[in-house]
C-alpha cells in the first residue's frame, strides 16, 4: 500500500462512519438537519477519496478531467435549480424524479462497462461469473427504477392518467411477459452472448412502468420508497461492478434501510406490500362488493356561517388536515383561520395521521412550511384521547383515516387500520367536495353521525370564507 | 478472490447496518428520510467518476460517464438541498419557542 492508497481508503472508512451516522441522525427530529449536512460532506468525502486513489495511479488524464467537470457542473447545476424552485407540496414527485435519475446513472455504468470492458481488469473483479451478474442485476434495477420512478411522478404530477386495460388482470399477464422476456435475456447475458444486453435494458424498462402504472396514488409514496430502495440495490451492484467497497456499503445500507421505510409506511397505511404492488387501486376491488358501500342515510350539511360561529364559540378546536388540504394547497389559509382561532383565544392544536398528506410525513412539512408551530402537531397517539374534551373538530381533505368503520366494522376492508376518534368530539365539521368516497372507494360511517355536519366546497375557498365570517364576527389575528 | 469475498462481507454488514439504523422512525421524518436515503443513493456517482477516470481515450465510455455523473448528481445535490430546505423549516419552528 503506498501513501494514496492508505489516504484513500481512511476517506472512505471515514465517509462510511459519516454515512452511517448521517442515516442514523435523519430519524431523530433534533438531529434530522445536521444529519443530513453530515451525510452530504460524507458523499464529498467519497468523491475526494476517488481523486486522491487516482492519483496514487498515474493521475487523471486532461480528457478525463474535461468530461468530469461537465458532467458535474450540468448535474449540480439542475439539481440545485429543481431543489430551489419546487413546491413543498410537489415533493413526492421531486423525490421520485431524483430517485429515477439515481437510478439511470447506475444503469449507464453498468452499460458502459458492458458495451466497453475497462482497460484495466484486474484492479476490479477477476471472476468473470460474478462481474457479469452484477452488471446484469445493475442494469435490470436500474432501468426498473428509472422508468418506475419516472412514471410516479408523471402518475403523481397528474400528467398521466392510468389506462383502464391497465386496471384490469392483463396487466399481471403482460407484466409476467416482461419479466420471462428479462430471465431470458439475463440467463442469455450470463452464458457469454452480448445481444441479450438490449433486450435486457428494455424489457425492464417496461416492467418498471407496467408494474408502476396501475399503482394509486395514495399507494405512490410506498411504491417511490421501494423504488428508493432499489436504487440503493443498483448502487451496490454498481460498486461490485467497478470495484467499490465504499459504494457496496452504501448502497446496501440505502437499500435496507428503504426496504424498512417502505414497510413502515405500509403499516401506517394497514396495506400489506403485495396488495400495494399488485393489488392495483383498492377502490376498483371493493366497488364489485357491496359489503363496504351503501348510501348515506342522515347527512347533515351546513352553511360555513353555522362552521363560523360554531368555531367561535368553541374553546378546544382540533384541525385534521388530510391529502385534499395538500392537493388544494390550502395550508396557508388554513394557518390563517387558526391564527384568527387563537387570537381570540381558542386552543388550535393539528391531528397529524402518520399516513396524512400525499405521502407520511408530507402534511408537517406543509404545515411547518405555513408557519405552525411544531408543538401544535399532534401524532396520533397523543391526538386520539384527547377528542373526547374536544369542543370542534375541522376535518379538511382527510377521509379514511376518520372513518369510525375501521374500529367498529369487522366486515370492512379498513377495519384494523388506524385512525383518528374524531366522532368523540362534541361537533365534528368535514370540508369536502362533494360525497365522493375517499381513496378506499368506502363509505365513511362518520358522515352519517348526528355530531357531524358536512360543510361543501373546495377546501381553500371554504377556509377563504370561513376567515371572512370569522373576521365579521369581531374575530381577527391581529390581536 | 479476495476483493470479492471482502465485497459480500461489505455487502452484508452493510445491508444489516441498514436495517438497524432505522428503527423508530416518528412519521413526521418519513418524507425528509426518504428524500435524504434517496440522495444517498446517487452514491453511484463514485462509480460514474472511477468510470470516466479509467476510461483513458474511450470517446463512447467518457461520454458515457459524464451522462450517468450527471444524472448522479442531481440526484445527490437536488436531493441534499430538497432534504435540508424540510428540515429547515421544522428546526426553525422549535428553536424559536
Amino acid at each position: 500500500m503506498n501513501f494514496f492508497e492508505i489516504l484513500k481508503f481512511s476517506i472512505d472508512l471515514l465517509a462510511v462512519f459519516l454515512l452511517a451516522l448521517g442515516i442514523k441522525g435523519l430519524s431523530k427530529v433534533r438531529s434530522a438537519r445536521e444529519a443530513n449536512r453530515l451525510a452530504a460532506i460524507a458523499m464529498t468525502l467519497a468523491a475526494v477519496g476517488v481523486f486522491v486513489e487516482s492519483l496514487g495511479d498515474s493521475g487523471i488524464p486532461f480528457n478525463s478531467w474535461f468530461w468530469i467537470i461537465a458532467g458535474s457542473i450540468v448535474g449540480t447545476f439542475l439539481g440545485a435549480l429543481v431543489a430551489k424552485k419546487v413546491a413543498m407540496t410537489a415533493m413526492p414527485e421531486t423525490v421520485a424524479l431524483f430517485n429515477g435519475c439515481g437510478g439511470m446513472s447506475s444503469l449507464l455504468v453498468a452499460l458502459a462497462v458492458a458495451i466497453f470492458p475497462l482497460s484495466s481488469p484486474e484492479e476490479t473483479l477477476n471472476m468473470d461469473l460474478v462481474e457479469k451478474i452484477s452488471i446484469v442485476i445493475s442494469v435490470f434495477v436500474g432501468s426498473i427504477t428509472f422508468t418506475g420512478s419516472i412514471v410516479a411522478m408523471a402518475k403523481l404530477q397528474g400528467w398521466l392518467p392510468t389506462p383502464a386495460w391497465m386496471q384490469s388482470k392483463i396487466r399481471h399477464f403482460i407484466n409476467i411477459g416482461l419479466g420471462v422476456i428479462s430471465l431470458v435475456s439475463i440467463s442469455s447475458l450470463l452464458n457469454g452472448s452480448d445481444s441479450g444486453l438490449l433486450l435486457l435494458v428494455i424489457s425492464s424498462a417496461f416492467l418498471g412502468v407496467g408494474v408502476t402504472l396501475p399503482i394509486g396514488g395514495a399507494d405512490m409514496p410506498v411504491v417511490i420508497s421501494l423504488l428508493n430502495s432499489y436504487s440503493g440495490v443498483a448502487a451496490a451492484a454498481a460498486g461490485f461492478v467497478v470495484g467499490s467497497q465504499l459504494l457496496i456499503v452504501a448502497g446496501a445500507m440505502v437499500g435496507a434501510a428503504g426496504l424498512i421505510l417502505t414497510q413502515v409506511m405500509c403499516n401506517g397505511m394497514n396495506r400489506s406490500l403485495v396488495s400495494v404492488l399488485f393489488g392495483g387501486a383498492l377502490g376498483a376491488t371493493v366497488a364489485t362488493d357491496s359489503s363496504g358501500s351503501g348510501d348515506y342515510l342522515n347527512i347533515t350539511s351546513c352553511s360555513v356561517e353555522e362552521c363560523a360561529l360554531t368555531l367561535e364559540a368553541a374553546e378546544r378546536v382540533v384541525i385534521v388536515p388530510g391529502y385534499g388540504l395538500a392537493v388544494a394547497q390550502a395550508q396557508h389559509t388554513l394557518r390563517e383561520v387558526t391564527r384568527a382561532l387563537e387570537g381570540s383565544g381558542v386552543d388550535v392544536t393539528y391531528a397529524i395521521h402518520p399516513v396524512a398528506g400525499r405521502m407520511p410525513g408530507h402534511m408537517n412539512v406543509l404545515l411547518a412550511e405555513a408557519d405552525v408551530p411544531y408543538e401544535q402537531l399532534k401524532e396520533m397517539d397523543v391526538a386520539n384521547p384527547e377528542f373526547p374534551a374536544t369542543d370542534v373538530v375541522l376535518v379538511l381533505g382527510a377521509n379514511d383515516v376518520v372513518n369510525p368503520q375501521a374500529k367498529n366494522d369487522p366486515s370492512s376492508p379498513l377495519y384494523g387500520m388506524p385512525v383518528l376518534d374524531v366522532q368523540e368530539a362534541r361537533t365534528v365539521f368535514v370540508i369536502k367536495r362533494g360525497m365522493s368516497a375517499g381513496y378506499s372507494g368506502i363509505k365513511n360511517d362518520l358522515f352519517d353521525l348526528a355530531n357531524t355536519s358536512m360543510v361543501f366546497g373546495d377546501a381553500k375557498k371554504v377556509l377563504g370564507d370561513l376567515l371572512v365570517e370569522l373576521k365579521e364576527l369581531g374575530i381577527s389575528g391581529k390581536n | 478472490m479476495s476483493f470479492l469475498s471482502e465485497a459480500f462481507w461489505v455487502l452484508l454488514l452493510g445491508s444489516l447496518l441498514g436495517l438497524e439504523l432505522i428503527g423508530k422512525v416518528p412519521p413526521t421524518l418519513h418524507t425528509p428520510l426518504m428524500s435524504g436515503a434517496n440522495a444517498i443513493s446517487g452514491i453511484t456517482m463514485i462509480a460514474a467518476l472511477t468510470l470516466i477516470i479509467k476510461a483513458g481515450d474511450n470517446l463512447p465510455l467518457l461520454v458515457m460517464g459524464s451522462v450517468s455523473l450527471g444524472f448522479a448528481l442531481f440526484n445527490v445535490v437536488g436531493g441534499f438541498l430538497v432534504t435540508d430546505r424540510m428540515l429547515a423549516m421544522f428546526s426553525r419552528k422549535s428553536t424559536r419557542k
